[in-house]
């Protein structure tokens, strides 16, 4: 089935998120839209998917015009759409999710599963993806999740999937298995719209890269296209995609994390027994899979939560049990995971967001009285030397693209002098341009002698800035292995295997057969 | 972009627990729409007052027994209607404007000057709509101005009328009771939120049946005036009223210049004070104001002191200002009116002061439309609630009027 879309625009008041798109899907072909965040893809493929409906143009689907008014109408012409956030019911079976919203009923309106049992088994045969039909969702990992959405298309005969970024979420194994599956259904016919950001997935499975910037279709290219081209693609300029940093120099051992464990409220522990230290002038990056207990790191020592045994010092000095305020003060930098949520408060400026924890420390303030003419000149200079993008540094942070969000955020957490700074996926969401500068803000911070923490889910950004690298699963600490690991060995690391195990695998003569739930 | 996880933790990893402190946090989702509501710009105010006005018109128009019987021969004489229909309303609203402001057809020369009628309605209205709006701007809603004004009257009216105390001194230590009195009531709310997590909203409105509850016991035990029969309190000592502005002529009184002040404080204090930015930050986003090392919980309980304290002061320039002696209806309907003031408003300090000359302005003129226009003293009532309804749908009043949303950059999917 091919699919086209001709001069597909659709704006959101003055904002144009799609602007004259032309793109062509053949039939059996993987097309990858390339695009930074907030590029227009994820709009693109909503408009696609019947969700929005565009303000010109047109989709045809083997050369014919067709209507979407909704998802329905989307799936009925052959269309299936995996989300990056999935749309499973959890403690449903894999079944159960699967037949939702195209149930199969017996008289009377009992529940038919044995028809979509069979389905399952039947593709799940084809395309060799291991998934138990009975098996309750919340019980399965992630990148079975995964396929369980897939197979929710499958089963509505689609012919055309959507993946919008399906990467983000999985482990480099099971990222490499789901780039198999892509094949063996591409192999079966299925055309697959391949949405991502990650310039190395992207040539490894695409026939055709279309290009998206700023809501236009800037070109296409080749897989066999240099990483670099395809980046200033993307970006609308050269960019250099490898951090050229010299060598650690440690020195002391400031930072250090003793038998740490936090609790949730029913007493499960989220982070378990966990022993490291920092020293001066290196980064530490902890890898894992999202939600294997990094949060809960980072927010201890922080003093977000209550329930934490064993002891953080800096410097000699105890954390634990600290307000957040007396850690800051002490002089840890924090950038938190989701800058929306916890680093910044969007509808104020960007100045004031500049001093969001200085606010009570002279010059910003004095005698309870807010100085808004320093707190202007500072937000000036910051913005100017942080490069944020914005009209003027009194805008809302809401205005802001990610990238320079996490700009703002950065440029307030190494502003005073630090003795630890932590940063949680400094880079999420942020475009490709950006990371290059956040990055070398990163090193330049580890070279003036400062301990640093970077969390990241991101593989390529942990191998890129680490020193040496902590593995966190399930809320324990897999080891620590020095920083030019392999991936292969980290990727086994983030699935559960301690850091002798992991390498006794990869050194195995012959690769096991990973280990699937049945 | 929020990355939120939709799906459960890769087992046998942890699902991810709430954080602790995350009462304090959870709710500012059930006050989005109310920020919604509250962050649109002024003109959706004036627009809806606007509306609001002409719907009241419409509706003064149809009670009019000259518009019916004109319209009972609308096809002979339509121009007979439409005149009958804008005499009808000129003279409505022409009545409630000069009895708010200037009356020069008044028969005496007190009764002309309706502008200071509307200082005197505004002044508690100006109080107690600072208290909303302060409380607002934390992330509260304090629906119990109501109860706040009545327990800061009835801290007031005890050291008002059972102590007696020289001049000055007396009045200060009555506008001290009556904001402690407030603040009080309202700080029971901001202790059980920062520690309990229970919904300001519902605890603000139960606090109101108490007050009114507890105030009337007082009036028919304690406090009750000796000889009376009715559940109503001694006067006040003169040292503890609140010196009249114009000479005994007028009502309008002290408790405006306090009114004013507590304008000029709430203003800087939201704006210019590190308390403030504090206050800001947790009402716009909790989380991140935690993660800034802000303590959330102290926030909302000194927020909610200061908030009763303003709506207490309300209470003292209605018992100290213009009723005298203390009774169960002290509040009338100044507590909920204080509501839709601040919404009017904006939840910005002058805007609230504005949106309270306003309703000031409808309470002293409605009263000589009643009279002078024969229009029901009711119509009044029904335009401040449209107002209310146009505020609470600004999609409405934007819709109607083709004004386009502000859209934040990053609206994508």
């Amino acid at each position: 089935m091919k699919l086209e879309l001709r001069g597909i625009t659709k704006s959101f008041g003055a904002l144009i998120a799609n602007d004259h798109i032309d793109l062509v899907v053949a039939s059996g072909e993987i097309h990858s839209l390339l695009g930074e965040n907030g590029a227009g893809k994820s709009t693109l493929m909503n408009v696609l998917y019947g969700l929005y409906e565009p303000t010109a143009g047109e989709i045809l689907i083997d050369d014919k015009p067709v209507k979407f008014s909704g998802p329905a109408d989307a799936m009925a012409a052959g269309i299936g759409m995996v989300h990056q956030h999935f749309m499973l019911v959890p403690v449903f079976t894999v079944a159960e999710n699967v037949a939702l919203g195209a149930e199969s009923t017996t008289f009377g309106g009992v529940l038919n599963l044995e028809d979509t049992r069979r389905k399952i088994r039947e593709i799940s045969a084809k395309f060799g993806f291991n998934v138990d039909p009975d098996a309750l969702v919340e019980d399965l990992p992630v990148g079975v999740q995964q396929r369980v959405e897939i197979i929710k298309a499958l089963v509505r005969n689609a012919k055309i999937l959507i993946l919008d970024e399906p990467t983000a979420v999985l482990t480099p194994q099971e990222t490499d298995e789901l780039m198999e599956i892509m094949a063996q259904l591409k192999a079966g016919g299925t055309s697959i719209v391949f949405i991502s950001h990650k310039l190395r997935e992207v040539k490894a499975v695409s026939d055709t890269i279309t290009v998206i910037r700023r809501g236009k279709v800037v070109g296409s290219a080749d897989p066999t296209a240099a990483t670099t081209e395809l980046a200033s693609m993307m970006v609308g300029r050269s960019v250099s995609l490898t951090l050229n940093k010299a060598d650690a120099v440690p020195g002391e051992l400031t930072f250090k994390v003793t038998n740490l464990s936090v609790m949730n409220d029913a007493g499960h522990r989220l982070l378990d027994d966990v022993t490291f230290s920092v020293a001066k002038g290196e980064i530490l990056a902890v890898a894992g899979v999202q939600g294997n207990g990094q949060s809960e790191l980072t927010e201890a020592v922080l003093g977000l939560h209550k329930r934490t045994l064993g002891s953080i010092t800096l410097d000699g000095k105890e954390l634990v049990g600290k307000s957040v305020r007396e850690v800051l003060d002490s002089g840890v930098g924090f950038v938190p995971e989701d800058r929306q949520d916890d680093g910044l408060v969007g509808e104020f400026s960007i100045a004031e967001n500049l001093i969001l924890d200085l606010y009570t420390k002279a010059p910003y303030s004095r005698r309870g009285t807010l100085n808004r003419a320093v707190i202007a000149k500072n937000a000036d200079a910051k913005v100017a030397e942080f490069d944020v993008r914005t009209q003027s540094s009194q805008s809302a942070a809401d205005t802001l693209s990610g990238g320079n969000q996490q700009k703002v955020v950065l440029a307030r957490e190494l502003a005073r002098p630090l003795k630890l700074f932590i940063a949680s996926q400094p880079t999420r969401g942020v475009d490709v341009g950006s990371i290059e500068f956040l990055h070398k803000r990163i090193v330049a911070e580890r070279d003036s002698g400062t301990p640093v923490i970077i969390v990241s889910t991101e593989l390529d950004e942990v191998m890129e800035l680490a020193d040496r690298i902590a593995v966190l699963f399930a809320g324990k600490l897999m080891g620590i292995v020095p920083g030019k690991s392999s991936r292969e060995l980290l990727g086994l690391m983030m699935a559960g295997l301690n850091a002798a195990d992991a390498q006794a695998q990869l050194d195995a003569p012959v690769a096991p057969e990973n280990g699937e739930l049945p | 972009m929020s990355e939120t996880p939709s799906i459960p933790a890769p087992t046998p990893a942890p699902t991810p627990a709430p954080t602790p402190d995350s009462k304090d946090v959870k709710d500012a989702e059930g006050t989005r729409v109310i920020r919604e509501i509250m962050s649109g710009n002024a003109i959706i105010s004036v627009l809806a007052v606007l509306v609001a006005l002409v719907i009241g018109g419409i509706l003064i128009a149809i009670t009019d027994p000259r518009v019916t019987a004109a319209s009972g021969y609308f096809f002979a004489d339509p121009g007979a209607t439409f005149s009958a229909i804008w005499a009808s309303v000129s003279e409505a609203y022409g009545a409630l404007w000069r009895g708010a402001t200037y009356d020069p057809t008044a028969r005496t020369w007190q009764g002309q000057l309706g502008i200071f009628e509307t200082l005197t309605f505004a002044t508690p209205l100006i109080l107690a709509g600072l208290a909303v709006t302060l409380a607002f701007r934390a992330g509260l809603f304090n629906i119990g101005a109501q109860g706040q004004i009545i327990m800061g009257a009835t801290f007031a009216g005890v050291v008002g009328f059972q102590m007696h105390l020289p001049p000055v001194i007396h009045l200060l230590a009555v506008i001290l009771a009556g904001a402690i009195g407030g603040a009080i009531w309202a700080g029971i709310a901001g202790f059980l939120k920062a520690r309990t997590g229970a919904h300001e909203v519902i605890v603000t409105i139960m606090l109101n049946y108490i007050a009114v509850s507890f105030v009337l016991y007082l009036l028919k035990n304690q406090l009750k005036a000796p000889g009376s029969t009715n559940p109503i309190s001694p006067q006040m000592d003169a040292n503890a009223m609140l010196p009249l502005l114009l000479g005994p002529n007028f009502r309008v009184n002290a408790g405006l210049i306090l009114a004013i002040l507590a304008v000029i404080a709430v203003a800087w204090l939201l704006n210019r004070s590190t308390l403030g930015f504090e206050y800001r930050a947790i009402g716009a986003n909790p989380k991140a104001a935690r993660t800034a090392g802000m303590i959330v919980s102290r926030g909302y309980i000194t927020v909610m002191l200061i908030s009763g304290a303003l709506a207490g002061l309300a209470g003292v320039t209605q018992i100290a200002g213009t009723e005298k002696s203390l009774d169960s209806e002290i509040a009338g309907s100044i507590g909920f009116d204080a509501i839709t003031v601040a919404l009017l408003g904006r939840s910005k300090p002058w805007g609230t002061f504005f949106a309270a000359l306003l309703f000031g302005a409808f309470k002293a003129g409605g009263t000589s439309m009643a009279v002078n226009a024969d229009v029901s003293i009711d119509i009044v009532a029904v335009v401040q609630s449209l107002i209310v309804l146009f505020i609470a749908a600004p999609p409405l009043i934007r819709s109607m009027f083709r004004i386009k949303a502000v859209r934040p950059e990053g609206a994508k999917a």
